[in-house]
């Protein structure tokens, strides 16, 4: 009867060793895993910074005054060119 | 056993080796040889683990633990409305270690390549006799991973952050710029580079044989990035400022000028800029000139832009109302040895008329109904010999003199705005005084959520209401400055046209001219200021030079702010004025 316990614990303790073995790993591979993530993370932070700097660049106030004057042929209206509206009055 | 008993062999008690009689030392010796191995084997275990154990650990965790360190950015700074003045992005820094890097002619080749660095060069590098060498800083991240993906002995990538300034010359002087260590060296890069700096943390991991951390081993210290910082600029008006500023310079061959934007309501700065400027992307030839940031850092003779205080100081210490004749004929007068005297004689004129026309006279004569202690409380209580704490750095507070040491010239100077030196942003703020309701506001670099709760009274309500007027008077025909007309809004200002002093003596040819003002006069939304230095040939007047630029940055910053007209019709508004007078206008007001 003892001898069979005995067997039957033996067997617990390989399985549970097993399970550790694997968990282990797993927690490893998942340890990986979020590591990568943080990697692509900060590469996009990166990324997002210099899309940033690169739409700046592009909409700096100079630029977007060339395009408008030069390009699209806008200009200022002129004092006679601004009709002011009044302010209907609330009910 | 059976089969010992089944083969008759030697009893045991019967064995030859027994019989054998070995001399007694033999088996001492060698018990003791084993025992002291096994002294020897404690001791050496001992000694290792206990004594040394440090070593051996250190040995044992070099192979799979590592710390590494976690870099930290270095905040953003925008423009109010979130418009990027500065970022920094990472950037890779090729090294090599010149004794370990022995590189094939082919490698040589292909970095060099890489790099964009000439095959000879690169060879000359790594021949150094230093035990590391940056073989090229900054370069692009891909590029980097180029160098990298070469695995080349003794060569590695560091990464390094660059700061970028996308504006470039337009907000440099406010912005500032960091150096190659990412620490703040001029402007707001300097000012606020505690809070802009971030904090690089660690941390140690173990890896495994190919080098990917597999477990976080001890603590975590984690980066701190720096915390991105808004200004109170606003970029498009920057720009107009800007642009304004550079083409009235070019026009007028002038030395340097400043414009000042303040916003009123909040005490904001919405643009500040300088003339000479620079490109902070490119600093290889700056100069200290234009590094300086005048219209903080520099001081100047301000001119008769002050006039409109002493005139608020008598009209609040009822020594004068707004009509109170003042003879200002012959255009001279003397104070002791000195005579003041105007351009333009004038005859008599109101206190209003004193203003519009920027008589010396008048103002002098003003000011001797005023004791040399209650000018001096009110231009220190309005800012002027003090730093404006934006928290910048090269901050000045100008020069004024304590008032018990004013020679009655000197009183009748300053009443003038000669004989102490203030700067640009704290005229600007003294202006607020007029376009608020007389209290003066704190100015900041910085957006603020809400206005500011403190704020000081200097003149009252019905002061400022006065002041105002006269103040639009001096920008309609009559006045200074009949050019500084806004279509659809009614303008107030005051023109300056200061003598330079030069070594102790005030320059014949050389002047400030310079415009501060607000608009629209009825309900005021902005301040602007505006000083050109040395503009040369005939037109150095404030109302010629400093006039025109004013006009086309406050018109340009009431549309971008779609701030209703207070004066729809310009043909009635000038009706206004050349028909009912400006004297009969203000007593309306004070009637209501």
């Amino acid at each position: 009867m003892a001898a069979r316990f005995n067997l039957f614990l033996v067997l617990v303790a390989v399985f549970c060793a097993l399970g550790v073995v694997t968990s282990q790993h797993k927690s490893r591979k998942l340890f990986h895993a979020i590591e990568v993530e943080q990697e692509r993370a900060g590469q996009l932070e990166v990324e997002y910074g210099q899309l940033q700097l690169e739409l700046s660049t592009w909409a700096t106030s100079p630029r977007i005054e060339r395009v408008a004057r030069e390009r699209l042929r806008m200009r200022l209206p002129e004092a006679a060119d601004i009709a002011t509206l009044a302010e209907r009055a609330s009910p | 056993m059976k089969s010992f008993k089944g083969s008759g062999a030697h009893k045991f008690t019967e064995s030859p080796v027994l019989q054998l009689r070995l001399p007694a030392w033999r088996s001492r010796f060698m018990g003791i040889l084993i025992l002291s191995a096994l002294v020897l084997l404690i001791g050496r275990s001992f000694y290792l683990q206990i004594l040394r154990n440090d070593f051996l650990q250190g040995k044992g965790e070099l192979r799979y633990k590592r710390e590494l360190e976690i870099s930290a950015s270095r905040g953003r700074i925008s423009d109010r409305n979130g418009e990027i003045l500065a970022v920094s992005t990472p950037m890779a820094s090729v090294w090599a270690i010149p004794a370990e890097a022995r590189l094939s002619q082919n490698e040589i080749k292909r970095l060099a390549g890489l790099i964009e660095l000439s095959a000879r060069d690169l060879t000359l590098r790594l021949a150094s006799e230093k035990s590391f060498v940056f073989l090229k800083r900054q370069l692009p991240p891909d590029i980097g991973e180029k160098v990298a993906a070469l695995k080349l002995r003794g060569i590695g990538i560091d990464k390094e952050y660059r700061r970028y300034y996308p504006t470039g010359e337009m907000a440099a002087h406010v912005v500032g710029f960091t150096g190659v260590d990412d620490k703040g060296l001029e402007g707001v890069e300097l000012a606020f580079d505690a809070q802009l700096s971030g904090k690089p943390g660690s941390r140690s991991v173990i890896r495994d044989r190919r080098g990917q951390i597999v477990e976080d081993a001890g603590s975590i210290h984690f980066p701190k990035d720096g915390k991105d910082t808004r200004l109170s600029l606003d970029m498009r008006v920057q720009y107009l400022a800007y642009s304004q500023l550079k083409q009235v310079i070019a026009d007028t061959r002038a030395k340097a000028g400043s414009v000042v934007v303040v916003d009123a309501r909040t005490g904001e700065i919405i643009a500040l800029s300088n003339w000479p400027t620079y490109n902070p992307n490119n600093r290889e030839l700056l100069s200290g000139t234009q590094l300086r940031n005048r219209a903080i850092t520099d001081t100047y003779e301000p001119g008769s832009v002050i006039k409109p205080f002493t005139a608020a100081l008598a009209l609040e210490n009822e020594k004068v109302r707004f009509d109170t004749p003042i003879n200002c004929a012959p255009g001279k007068l003397t104070i002791g040895t000195a005579t003041i005297s105007d351009p333009r004689p004038h005859g008599t004129l109101s206190v209003a008329q004193v203003i519009q026309k920027s008589s010396n006279v008048g103002s002098a004569k003003i000011a001797r109904m005023l004791s040399a202690k209650e000018m001096w409380g009110m231009l220190d209580s309005i800012g002027f010999g003090h730093v404006t704490h934006l928290g910048f750095p090269g901050e000045v507070s100008g020069r004024m003199r304590p008032w018990k040491s004013w020679l009655p010239i000197e009183q009748a100077t300053i009443s003038y705005g000669h004989g102490f030196s203030v700067s640009l942003v704290q005229l600007a703020k003294a202006y607020t005084v007029f376009a608020r309701d007389g209290d003066l506001i704190p100015l900041s670099l910085i957006r603020l959520e809400s206005p500011p709760l403190k704020t000081t009274q200097v003149f009252s309500p019905q002061t400022v209401r006065e002041v105002r007027a006269m103040l639009e008077m001096a920008v309609q025909p009559g006045g200074t400055a009949p050019k500084v007309r806004i279509p659809g809004y009614r303008v107030a200002g005051k023109t300056g046209t200061a003598h330079k002093v030069e070594g102790g003596h005030y320059a014949k040819n050389k002047y400030v001219a310079s415009f501060a003002g607000f608009a629209p006069a009825s309900d005021p939304r902005f301040v602007v200021a505006v000083m050109i230095d040395e503009p040369e040939g005939n037109m150095h007047f404030g109302g010629s030079v400093a006039g025109p630029v004013f006009t086309r940055v406050m018109s340009g910053l009431l549309r971008l702010y779609s701030v209703p007209q207070d004066s729809p019709s310009p043909a009635e508004g000038m009706h206004v004025v050349q028909n009912s007078g400006h004297l009969s206008a203000v007593r309306d007001e004070e009637r209501l």
